[in-house]
C-alpha cells in the first residue's frame, strides 16, 4: 500500500533575528525566575551594607536599596513575582476569555447577549481603579493578585476571541459539523480554535505586557506584592527616593520591566511565518 | 477589416509566495480584427483572465510580461510607459469585470461612477457625460434610464449592475471591450437579458471584443471565434461554428461533452420500493428573523412557504430555482439546521424532530448534507484524513487502524489518490475539495444526501466528472439525492424528478424527461428556455417576455 509521507511544509517555526533576540530575553528572565533562590548572592531581606543607595561595586553588583539590601538579589527574586504572577494572570485571563468567547459565538442568542453585556460592563471599568478597589477591599495576596489581573483582562480577550469565532461560526464546515450532531465542546475545540490560534497567540502576548505593566503599577502604589518580598514595580517605588542620587536601585528594576515588555513585543511582531499566516487569513 | 489586436509569442510569469517562478502564459499568438469578438475559454487557472488583462498592458500583482508583443491598434503595449498605458485603459481598451457588485463603490451613486471614465480622461464636460450615460443605459435596455443613475449600487439587481458596468466601460468609446466572465455569477433568467444587451451593443458599435468564459454555450452566442486554453497554452483556435461542430483537440471535446452531462442510467426499480417514500416533506414553512407574536408564530422573513416533496428510495429529486428562491433554506430545514415554523419532515415514515439537537445520531447519520463551496465547507486547518475520520469516529465509533483503512476506502470511492490523505484543504484543487466534501458525507453511510449546489462553483469539465461520480456512488451504495441547483443541465443529468421553486413556493413538479415540453407554470417555462444552447443562433432565436410573472408569494 503506497501512502506517501506527509509533505514537509515549506516554512516551519523559524523566526527572524529580532524575534529570536526577543525570545532570548524572555527565556533569560524565565530562567532567572525559576532558579532565583539558587543564584541570589545574598538573602533578599538581608541588609548587606550600611550605606543605602550605594553605587555599583564588586560587592553589590547593582548597588543597594534604601535599606542597604543587595539590589541584584532583589531583582532576581522580583523576577519570580513579576514573571510568575503575570504569566499566571494572562494564562487565566486568556483561557477564560477565549473559551467563553468561542462558546458565546457558537451558542449565540440570549446566552451570547447576556454574557457579552456582562463582559462589556467589566470592560468599562478602568483597570487600575478596579485593581485598587479589589486589593484594598480583599487584601493583597498572590492569589488575589492573579485573580484580579485575570478578571481585568479576560473581557478584552473574550471580545477578541468572540469576534474571530463569529466569522468562523458562519462557515460551512462548522455548519456541517453542527448538522452531524456535534456538541459545543467539539465545535469550539476542533473546528474553531485551530483557526483562531494565531491571532489568539498575538493577543496573549500583548495582554501579557499589559499585565506586567498593571502589576508594576499596583506594586508601585503599594498594593501589589507585599514586603519584604518585592516585584519589579515595588522595587521602583521603594527606591524612588534614590532617583535624585542617580542610584542604580531605581534604574535597574525599571530596565528589567522595560526589557521584558519590549522583548515580548518583539516576539509578537516577528511571530514565525506559520502562526502569522494564520493571522492573515 | 483591419487588425486591432495583435499578440505575438506572449509569455507571462508569476512569482509564487515561496519564490518559485511559474509560467502562466506560454507563448500566445492571436489576432483580433475590427468588429470581431474572440472568446477565451478554459478552466480556472488556464490563464484566460491573465491573457485578457495583458491586452490593457496590465498584470496582476506578482505577474510580469516576460516576453512577446501586444499591439493594440499598431502600438506595442509592452514598451509603453505607465502614463501611456493609463491613457490607453478606458479609452481604447475597456474592461467589464466578473463581479459587478465588487467593481462598484457602494458609497457612490451609479451615475458618478459610470461617468468617472470621462472625468479621468477629460473626454467631455460632466453634463455631456451624463447625457451619454443615459443613452448607454437605454442602449443596454436598462429600466428607467433617466433615473437609474441616481441610485446606489445596492438598489439595483445583479443583472442590472452587470449592464451598468458595461455602460461604464463604454463611456470612453473603446475600440476593444474585454468581458471577464460577466454572467457567471448571474441566474440563467438574468443572464439572457445581459447577454442580449451586450451583444446588441457590440454589434451596433462594431467594436472588437474579448469574451472570457468557461461556459461554452454562452460563448457560442457571443463570439465569432473561440480560443481554447489549457495550462497557459493555446490548444485550439477557430471560428465558433468550427469549434462546436468539429473540435480538433480533446480538451475542446471534453468541454463540449460537459455542456450536456451524460444522462444517468436510471437505477432499476427495486422490488417493493414504491410503497414508502424515504423522505417526505409536508407543507414546510420556514424563514429567518425573530418569530412573530401572533398565534401562527411565523418568522419575520419567510423563505420557504408550504413546500411539500417526496423522495423515493434510489431516486433523485432536483430542486431548481434562481438565487433567493428558497432552495437552500429548504435543504437547511430538512437537515434540521433551521427549525421549520410549520409542517413536518418524515424520514422512512418516522417524523424527524425539527432541530439537530433533538434528532438521534442514527437519524442524523442517514441524512447527510453537502454544501456548495468546498472552500468553506472544509476546515482549512485539518488534513483530509482527520476530516474524513471524524464522522467515522462519531457515528460508527471506529478507532485507529479501522479508521485508516476506511479513510483509504473512502478516498478510493471518490477517486482521489490515497497520497492526498495528509494534505490540507488549501493544497487541493476545487474538484478535489468537492470530492473530499462528498467523501465526508459518505463516511456516515447515509441513505439520503442533500446536495446544495455542489457543482455550481466548479468548471464545467470538473463538474461533469463530479456528476458522474454521484451517479456511480448511487449505483454502488443505493443512495438517494435531493439535488439543489440553479443549473438545469446538471439537474437533467442526475435527477429523475424535478421541482421548480420560485420566491419560496414550489410552483411545479414533473419528471425530468418531461421538463422541456411539459412545463406548465410560466416561470418554469421561462427558466427552461433561458438555458443557453450549444447553437450559435440560440440567443437571437429565443423569445421571452420579461416581467410577466405572477408574484408567487401571494398565492
Amino acid at each position: 500500500m503506497a501512502i506517501s509521507i506527509p509533505s514537509t511544509r515549506k516554512y516551519g517555526f523559524r523566526m527572524n533575528v529580532v524575534g529570536a533576540f526577543g525570545a532570548l530575553i524572555i527565556l533569560f528572565w524565565v530562567a532567572i525566575a525559576i532558579f532565583a533562590p539558587h543564584i541570589t548572592p545574598y538573602p533578599v531581606g538581608k541588609i548587606v551594607d550600611f550605606n543605602n543607595f550605594a553605587p555599583m561595586s564588586s560587592k553589590d553588583l547593582l548597588g543597594t536599596d534604601y535599606l542597604g539590601r543587595d539590589m541584584l538579589s532583589r531583582i532576581i527574586m522580583g523576577a519570580r513575582y513579576t514573571v510568575g504572577i503575570s504569566a499566571a494572570g494572562v494564562t487565566l485571563a486568556c483561557t477564560i476569555g477565549v473559551t467563553l468567547g468561542m462558546i458565546a459565538a457558537v451558542v449565540g442568542g440570549i446566552f451570547d447577549n447576556v454574557l457579552s453585556r456582562f463582559m462589556d460592563a467589566l470592560l468599562s471599568m478602568p483597570s487600575l481603579l478596579f485593581g485598587l478597589v479589589v486589593v484594598a477591599g480583599v487584601g493583597s495576596s498572590i492569589k488575589v493578585l492573579i485573580l484580579t489581573l485575570a478578571v481585568i483582562y479576560a473581557p478584552g480577550s473574550f471580545r477578541f476571541a468572540r469576534s474571530l469565532a463569529v466569522n468562523f461560526n458562519a462557515m460551512d464546515f462548522v455548519t456541517v459539523a453542527r448538522a452531524r450532531g456535534e456538541g459545543i465542546l467539539y465545535l469550539i475545540s476542533e473546528e474553531i480554535f485551530p483557526n483562531i490560534i494565531g491571532p489568539v497567540f498575538a493577543d496573549f502576548g500583548l495582554r501579557f505586557v499589559f499585565i506586567v505593566l498593571l502589576l508594576s503599577g499596583l506594586s508601585f502604589l503599594g498594593l501589589g506584592v507585599q514586603p519584604p518580598q518585592a516585584d519589579w514595580g515595588a522595587l521602583v517605588r521603594q527606591n524612588l527616593g534614590g532617583l535624585s542620587y542617580g542610584a542604580p536601585a531605581v534604574v535597574f528594576p525599571s530596565i528589567a520591566i522595560a526589557s521584558l515588555t519590549i522583548a515580548v513585543n518583539m516576539v509578537i511582531d516577528n511571530l514565525p511565518q506559520r502562526i502569522r499566516d494564520r493571522i492573515e487569513q | 477589416m483591419s487588425t486591432v489586436v495583435e499578440v505575438r509569442n506572449l509569455h507571462v510569469t508569476a512569482l509564487t509566495d515561496s519564490g518559485r517562478e511559474v509560467e502562466i502564459l506560454k507563448g500566445i499568438d492571436l489576432d483580433i480584427a475590427d468588429g470581431e469578438t474572440l472568446a477565451l475559454i478554459g478552466e480556472s487557472g488556464s490563464g484566460k483572465t491573465t491573457l485578457a488583462l495583458t491586452l490593457m498592458g496590465y498584470c496582476r500583482a506578482g505577474c510580469s510580461i516576460t516576453g512577446g508583443q501586444i499591439r493594440i491598434a499598431g502600438r506595442d503595449v509592452t514598451v509603453m510607459s505607465e502614463t501611456e498605458r493609463a491613457a490607453l485603459r478606458g479609452k481604447q481598451v475597456a474592461y467589464v469585470p466578473q463581479s459587478a457588485a465588487a467593481a462598484f463603490d457602494p458609497l457612490q451613486k451609479i451615475i458618478d461612477q459610470v461617468t468617472e471614465v470621462a472625468r479621468i480622461h477629460g473626454l467631455m464636460p460632466v453634463r455631456a457625460a451624463r447625457k451619454k450615460a443615459v443613452e448607454l443605459f437605454r442602449a443596454l435596455a436598462l429600466p428607467d434610464p433617466e433615473t437609474i443613475g441616481a441610485r446606489y449600487p445596492h438598489q439595483v439587481s445583479g443583472g442590472q449592475l452587470q449592464r451598468l458596468s458595461a455602460a461604464m466601460a463604454l463611456m470612453g468609446d473603446p475600440e476593444i471591450m474585454i468581458f471577464d466572465e460577466p454572467t457567471t455569477a448571474l441566474d440563467v433568467t438574468t443572464q439572457i437579458e445581459v447577454l442580449r444587451a451586450f451583444k446588441s451593443v457590440i454589434r451596433s458599435r462594431n467594436m472588437a471584443g474579448v469574451y472570457v468564459s468557461h461556459d461554452l454555450a454562452v460563448v457560442a452566442q457571443m463570439a465569432d471565434r473561440i480560443l481554447v486554453m489549457q495550462d497557459g497554452e493555446m490548444q485550439e483556435i477557430g471560428t465558433t461554428q468550427r469549434i462546436l461542430t468539429n473540435p480538433q483537440h480533446e480538451y475542446t471535446e471534453a468541454l463540449i461533452a460537459a455542456v450536456h452531462p451524460a444522462a444517468r442510467a436510471l437505477a432499476e426499480p427495486r422490488v417493493g420500493e414504491a410503497d414508502q417514500p424515504i423522505l417526505e416533506v409536508e407543507r414546510i414553512t420556514a424563514g429567518y428573523g425573530s418569530v412573530g407574536k401572533g398565534k401562527d408564530r411565523m418568522p419575520q422573513m419567510i423563505a420557504v412557504k408550504d413546500v411539500s416533496l417526496r423522495l423515493m428510495p434510489g431516486h433523485n429529486l432536483g430542486v431548481i430555482g434562481e438565487s433567493g428562491s428558497g432552495k437552500s433554506t429548504l435543504a437547511r430545514t430538512i437537515a434540521g439546521l433551521l427549525p421549520q415554523a410549520s409542517g413536518s419532515v418524515r424520514f422512512k415514515g418516522v417524523e424527524l424532530p425539527t432541530t439537530v439537537q433533538q434528532r438521534t445520531k442514527g437519524q442524523l447519520r442517514e441524512l447527510q448534507i453537502v454544501f456548495q463551496s468546498a472552500d468553506t465547507a472544509l476546515n482549512p486547518n485539518k488534513s483530509v484524513r482527520s476530516i474524513l475520520s471524524r464522522p467515522l469516529r462519531f457515528y460508527h465509533g471506529l478507532k485507529g487502524a479501522e479508521i485508516n483503512a476506511r479513510v483509504l476506502e473512502l478516498l478510493d470511492k471518490v477517486h482521489l489518490p490515497r497520497s492526498l490523505m495528509h494534505r490540507l484543504p488549501g493544497e487541493l484543487s476545487g474538484g478535489q475539495k468537492q470530492r473530499v466534501n462528498l467523501a465526508r458525507a459518505l463516511a456516515a453511510e447515509p441513505q439520503v444526501v442533500l446536495c446544495d449546489e455542489i457543482t455550481s462553483a466548479l468548471d464545467t469539465v470538473v463538474a461533469a466528472a463530479i456528476l458522474e461520480l454521484l451517479g456511480e456512488l448511487q449505483r454502488e451504495l443505493g443512495l438517494s439525492y435531493v439535488f439543489i441547483s440553479h443549473d438545469l443541465k446538471t439537474i437533467e443529468a442526475i435527477c429523475d424528478q424535478v421541482m421548480v421553486m420560485y420566491h419560496g413556493v414550489k410552483v411545479e413538479e414533473m419528471p425530468t424527461s418531461r421538463m422541456k415540453e411539459g412545463a406548465e407554470h410560466p416561470y418554469s417555462r421561462r427558466l427552461i428556455s433561458s438555458v443557453p444552447q450549444l447553437d450559435t443562433g440560440w440567443l437571437d432565436g429565443v423569445t421571452q417576455e420579461p416581467g410577466d410573472l405572477p408574484a408567487a408569494m401571494d398565492g
